[in-house]
């Protein structure tokens, strides 16, 4: 019988490419949308083209794991109808719409599967959009696709398991370390041991990390709480308090700032999923079945869906491709698909550890300062989102905030101020963090020019 | 049952309804508007923000230059200026037969004391010279205003609670019906109110209020979509118009543009939905493109509607009921309600006080709906498929 399905995936990250390699061994026609300019995602990004970089070396232990999802992919290619460069700004009923090459078009589909990955959560602290402060996944993407540091001596702060992965990165690259400071206190971690025991090489790969960190003689501190960055034009020295409430002071000029990550949901949303709020990630996250059914003809897979890492990514995407095969009444090897159901299963219920041996910092972002500033895009700083709503016939709803005060209106849409709102306007209702409500998304998921609706008639 | 009383309930807290609220408490009237959301959330907050008068219905200037001049002194009324500009307003033209279209619409202008200015090609370039040659002519009103609608309705409706207006949010009108001289009003939390007159201001949602006292209009949900791009050093003053609805545009001061253009989308008003479909967003770029290809490189990064209540002659429904003494009418504005709104305002406290106003409106009375009313032009032709 002839396969008559449209299906397209969004993303070649290993959620993406696992799951058109799966629909290709099936004999379907995929084709692979992917905003990047190579496949590989972000965890797995290939360098620019001529650039000479040991990836070994950089990728560690998951060295293995990059070469051969970059060789499977390789041999995937000219099965597949492969379109990276290629954003998806909008989903209409069936129909994708798409800008490559600064052009718009349209994708007609009869399933979807988004492997949209994740992106870095961010809570603002004064001077945080002083120039030399990065994401640590943009200093990680500095790093892998142009060779470059942030700086030549960074501080990584935040609550996150990939600073100390991204300063072990750095000191490997030459870059000097001088402080990995987390605002989770040590006691939480250790709570989290249980759940974190169950994936124990995960475990361990981290701690020995840490290990090689404090071995070197770089200052590892937990429960910090981050008080400035001082600088005049560009970071010179990060500030904050440790446990014990002592101010310390790390000349710097780069800073790598994370707080885990964040789920790109905004296409999922478009495309018919739910969103619910998760207590553990204190996200609005999509809601699927174990193996990503969101909606009809709809699938959702990997960091897109639930944050799980790398090898999570993996299994879900083979798992969505499983589900999306199944409902197209075709046959699947359920042995296969227990293993992997499984395997998600676990990793996912070790992110939900790491959530908490890593967590959001909820207090301190309520307690900022009122002129701090929150959203980047617009200028809008926390005092006037307190301001707003405090007035006669203010906002309490997050939308309604946005509206009021331009917080989260501008080029990203809240992607990145959109959590640290969600504290803020929480906080300042008194209410909690689910019942502040949900920045809605709508197309363009991001900015697109107008030269690419093309010529006027 | 908690049970109150006052002279006036206004069902709507659109911007309607709160500068009539505004204005009945300034004559000493005890107030209290209803609103099913928040204030100002559907196309009273949603709308492009103009302030308009070249190209208006005949019949309604009286009313909108009244209207103006309550905007051009909104900041005394209300405390707060809401971003009010006035930057004019350009219509263009991009041949001759829209350029008899926009003299059409100057005489009018001009007969009721605008200054409308006429420019030809080469002024046009010589004034803006980032237009695109695509524009013949045009016409100028340096009259015309902004102001920014997220920012109003909220910032009237505080105007009138410190004037002693009740204002009942996230409250749902259950029922409507006479008693006695007035009416009683039940909400849906409980409360009943008793008044002497009834302010009928709920937008897309209100001929189920005029169908309780045997009056209808044939009311068309839908949403102007908008449209807003990255800022850009500040270039545009005015707010420019194509005259064939294709495209308006404005530019606020911190650089975005704002950018509208027909066809209007029709809205879901029982899930207060008010698409914006992706092939709109990629027709107003275009459009606007064409008329300021110095944009070509600028981004779209966010889209909006509300929910408006249209009506097939595109004017809107303000005044007494002709069925119920004591029912005031005002909705179905047609896309053009922000600018009249004031003056609106103004004229129905001016009826429930006075008994009556001194600025025409009866080409606006819900009586035309009696009998079959001819679809305009205008509604044709800003809809899909209408």
């Amino acid at each position: 019988m002839p396969c008559v399905a449209e299906i397209v995936v969004v993303g070649a990250g290993p959620a993406g490419i696992n799951a058109a390699e799966r629909l290709c061994a099936h004999g379907h026609r995929v084709m692979l949308l992917d905003e990047g300019r190579q496949a590989g995602g972000q965890g797995y990004r290939r360098p620019s083209s001529g650039l000479d970089l040991d990836m070994a070396a950089l990728m560690g232990t998951e060295a293995g794991k990059y070469e051969a999802l970059h060789a499977r992919f390789a041999g995937l290619l000219p099965q597949i109808d492969y379109r990276p460069q290629t954003l998806v700004w909008a989903v209409e009923d069936r129909t994708l719409h798409v800008v490559q090459a600064g052009v718009a078009s349209t994708l007609r589909f009869d399933a979807l599967v988004l492997a949209t990955g994740a992106m870095d959560k961010i809570a603002p602290f004064p001077g945080w959009t002083l120039p030399g402060v990065f994401t640590l996944g943009g200093a990680q993407v500095a790093l892998k696709d142009q060779g470059c540091l942030i700086g030549r001596r960074v501080a990584f702060l935040g609550s996150s398991p990939l600073l100390v992965l991204a300063a072990t990165q750095y000191r490997k690259l030459g870059g000097e370390v001088v402080a990995i400071a987390d605002t989770t206190p040590f006691a939480r971690k250790l709570a989290a041991l249980p759940a974190l025991a169950r994936s124990p090489r995960t475990l361990w790969r981290g701690l020995s990390y840490l290990g090689g960190a404090m071995l070197a003689g770089v200052p590892v501190l937990h429960g910090v709480t981050p008080v400035k960055v001082v600088g005049d034009g560009h970071v010179e020295a990060l500030i904050l308090r440790d446990r014990r409430g002592r101010e310390r002071c790390f000349p710097c000029d780069a800073i790598a700032l994370g707080y885990g990550l964040k789920p790109e949901t905004q296409l999922a949303e478009l495309a018919g999923a739910t969103l619910r709020f998760d207590e553990a990630f204190r996200l609005w996250l999509p809601q699927c079945d174990a193996d990503g059914r969101a909606a009809p003809g709809l699938y959702l897979a990997g960091d897109g869906a639930a944050i799980g890492g790398a090898d999570a990514a993996e299994a879900s995407g083979g798992l969505a491709a499983m589900a999306l095969l199944a409902d197209l009444g075709e046959p699947v090897d359920e042995r296969v698909r227990l293993v992997l159901r499984r395997r998600l299963a676990r990793l996912r219920s070790f992110q939900k550890g790491l959530a908490q041996a890593f967590a959001w910092p909820v207090a301190q972002i309520r307690a900022l300062p009122d002129e701090v500033m929150l959203c980047r895009c617009e200028e809008v700083r926390i005092g006037e989102i307190r301001q707003a709503m405090a007035q006669q016939l203010g906002p309490v709803e997050i939308n309604r905030v946005k509206a009021m005060t331009r917080c989260g209106m501008g080029r990203c849409q809240g992607r990145v101020c959109g959590p640290a709102l969600q504290e803020i306007v929480a906080g300042a209702a008194g209410i909690a963090g689910e019942q502040a409500g949900r920045l809605r998304a709508q197309a363009p998921v991001k900015p697109i020019a107008l030269s690419v609706a093309g010529e006027a008639l | 049952m908690s049970r109150h009383t006052a002279d006036v309930v206004i069902v709507g807290g659109g911007l309607i309804g709160v500068w009539t609220a505004f204005f009945l408490a300034r004559r000493k009237q005890r107030v209290v508007l209803i609103e099913k959301g928040v204030v100002g959330a559907q196309s009273s907050g949603t709308n492009f923000g103009n302030l308009r008068l070249q190209g208006r219905f005949p019949g309604q200037y009286p009313l909108s230059l009244r209207s103006q001049a309550l905007w051009e002194e909104i900041a005394t009324l209300i405390g707060e200026d809401c971003e009010f500009a006035q930057t004019g307003h350009l219509y263009l033209a991009y041949d001759d037969e829209e350029r008899a279209k926009l003299e059409g619409y100057a005489q009018v202008s001009e007969s009721h004391g605008l200054a409308i200015e006429r420019l030809g090609s080469s002024e046009l370039r010589k004034r803006w010279p980032w237009l695109s040659e695509r524009a013949v002519a045009a016409t100028f009103s340096a009259r015309d205003a902004t102001a920014n609608p997220r920012l109003v309705t909220p910032a009237v409706a505080r105007a009138a609670r410190a004037l002693g207006v009740t204002i009942s949010e996230n409250a749902c009108v259950s029922d409507v019906a006479r008693s006695g001289d007035g009416f009683s009003v039940k909400t849906a939390g409980g409360a009943q109110w008793s008044c002497g007159a009834l302010v009928n201001a709920a937008g897309a949602w209100a001929v189920a209020i005029a169908e309780r006292f045997g009056e209808t209009a044939p009311i068309v949900p839908a949403g102007p979509p908008q449209f807003v791009t990255e800022p850009f050093p500040y270039l545009i003053e005015p707010s420019i118009q194509a005259i064939d609805g294709s495209v308006i545009f404005r530019q606020i001061p911190r650089g975005n543009i704002i950018l509208a253009g027909y066809p209007r989308t029709a809205a879901d008003p029982v899930n207060h939905r008010a698409p914006v479909p992706p092939a709109k967003t990629l027709a107003a770029m275009r459009a606007l493109a064409r008329v300021a290809p110095i944009l070509a490189q600028c981004h779209v990064i966010r889209v909006w509607s509300g929910i408006e209540g249209y009506l097939p002659d595109m004017i809107p429904v303000i005044g007494p009921s002709l069925t119920m003494p004591g029912l005031f009418h005002a909705f179905g504005f047609c896309g053009h309600g922000f600018q009249i709104g004031p003056g609106v305002g103004l004229c129905l406290s001016e009826m429930i006080v006075d008994g009556g106003t001194a600025t025409p409106l009866e080409p606006f009375s819900i009586g035309r709906f009696r009998e079959s009313v001819a679809v305009s032009e205008k509604f044709r032709k800003e809809f899909d498929g209408a």
